[in-house]
């Protein structure tokens, strides 16, 4: 393709993503399962960038796991949205910033719902008055957590103590990324490059000096897909793409998996110890797992902060042996301690998936 | 190995340009018919057959389609030929005469 035509779709797949003065929402499942990706983002904009972020205490769940379930109805869901965009305008921001994929894409889905069908929009405006006494309006600026770390990634680079080099060999650390369906797949035009042309992760690994490998299975789907896991009939439809992905990757020996979804984060974390459980399968070197970072634990780690106060010992499949390639300067004996030095337990050991082989 | 209660599956693939289609155009050039189905299932959901066992008339539709052919034919002995399908059928498709061609297709297109 000539550069021209390469440069007109690249143009198609922009986004303008807001600059400082972020309303921050929570992801609901990754506070259970990562639960220090989301401070280390507050971190990461606060502490190092200097930016004004906003949590709301009342902020609630987008509802999306029950929208997709179909428990919850689409006129509940836009109503409870529609709150959300509210209690922004109530404290002053206009730049929603969800951390969750799921949440992003359902934010997404009912901001162009309202731009095709404005009776809707009307309707959900009806509802809240009812429910809640409250106006609401669109925000300005809808950006992914990933998007604003992507937008900063030059300077966030700029203040790194690490690389993702490894240290052993001074190479680049080999690295395969994984986008949410729910930001990539619904409105590709709505995340940075959608999934014909994933930039959101990768831009981020190669500013923090990683090389992204381009596997085959890249756009597959992680495994997660509600009805595929909720419904425990159908879990080995869930497990079989996620062993599809791991098939498609394991040649390139990765060294680490970024994500930018929840789900994907835990599933593909997960389901690594499950597969090594059913079929003494593993997929990293040295019969390790693949260890599954967010991309705020990336860009944490390339800043210097410390692993077990990002919470990285919440992973399945273990992280240490990337902690080593890095060069990360950590303590082994901190991993499951407590802020105060507290014990919090060890948990019991992979069978097949070896740890801090 | 842990039983979960679960596990992966088999990747099913087809290659559609190895695909054994014989079967396929050989039904075609004796019932063209059988092109205008559109697997809604309206047969298999009628069937009487399939009641009692796993025979679908769509399923048999779609293993010849995908090249299948001893599947297709193996699951065509379950047909009580009642001609259910055929009442019910959107599509004029003449279902009970393509059951009976894969029958006598037996001899000349089993694998």
């Amino acid at each position: 393709m000539k550069p021209e035509g390469k440069k007109r779709i690249w143009s198609e797949y922009q986004k303008d993503i807001a600059d400082d003065k972020f309303y921050f929402v929570r992801s609901c499942i990754r506070q259970t399962f990562f639960p220090g990706s989301d401070t280390t983002f507050l971190k990461i904009l606060r502490e190092v960038l200097g930016k004004d972020v906003y949590e709301n205490p009342d902020h609630t769940t987008c509802t999306g796991i029950g929208y997709h379930t179909e428990v919850v109805p689409f006129p509940t869901i836009q109503t409870v949205v529609a709150r959300n965009f509210a209690l922004m305008r109530e404290k002053g921001y206009v730049n929603y910033t969800p951390s969750c994929v799921t949440s992003f894409g359902i934010y997404t889905e009912i901001l162009e719902t309202w731009h095709h069908f404005p009776e809707e929009k009307e309707k959900t405006r009806g509802y809240l008055k009812k429910a809640t006494g409250r106006e609401f309006e669109e925000p300005e600026n809808l950006a992914h957590t990933s998007d604003v770390l992507y937008k900063f990634r030059n300077e966030i680079a700029a203040k790194a103590k690490y690389k993702l080099i490894n240290k052993h060999t001074g190479k680049p650390l080999k690295v395969v990324d994984h986008i949410g369906c729910h930001y990539a797949k619904m409105f590709p035009s709505k995340g940075v490059g959608g999934a014909e042309y994933p930039q959101v992760l990768a831009g981020l690994v190669e500013a923090f000096g990683g090389e992204v490998i381009d596997y085959p299975e890249r756009r597959h789907c992680c495994g997660f897909g509600f009805r595929q896991y909720f419904v425990q009939a159908n879990r080995g439809y869930s497990i079989s793409a996620s062993k599809k992905k791991f098939e498609s990757m394991e040649p390139f020996q990765p060294d680490f998996i970024i994500t930018n979804c929840p789900g994907c984060n835990y599933f593909m974390d997960r389901w690594q110890y499950a597969l090594g459980e059913m079929e003494g399968k593993t997929y990293g070197q040295n019969g390790e797992g693949i260890p599954v970072l967010t991309y705020e634990e990336v860009a944490g780690l390339v800043l210097g902060f410390d692993p077990w106060e990002m919470g990285m010992q919440m992973h399945q499949t273990d992280v240490e042996p990337l902690l080593r390639k890095m060069g990360v300067e950590y303590d082994p004996d901190k991993k499951y301690k407590g802020p105060n030095g507290e014990d919090l337990g060890k948990p019991m050991s992979p069978r097949f998936v070896k740890e801090n082989a | 190995m842990i039983d979960f209660g679960f596990a992966p599956m088999e990747v099913s693939v087809h290659n559609m340009d190895t695909a054994d289609l014989s079967l396929a155009h050989w039904i075609n050039l004796h019932d063209e018919t059988f092109n205008h189905c559109i697997a809604c299932g309206s047969c298999a959901a009628t069937c009487t057959a399939g009641q009692f066992t796993n025979f679908s008339f769509r399923e048999v539709c779609h293993a010849i389609r995908r090249g299948e052919i001893k599947s297709a034919i193996d699951e065509s002995e379950k047909c009580m030929l009642c001609g259910k399908c055929t009442l019910v059928c959107p599509r004029n498709v003449n279902t009970r005469n393509i059951i009976m061609l894969i029958r006598k297709a037996n001899l000349t297109f089993r694998p």
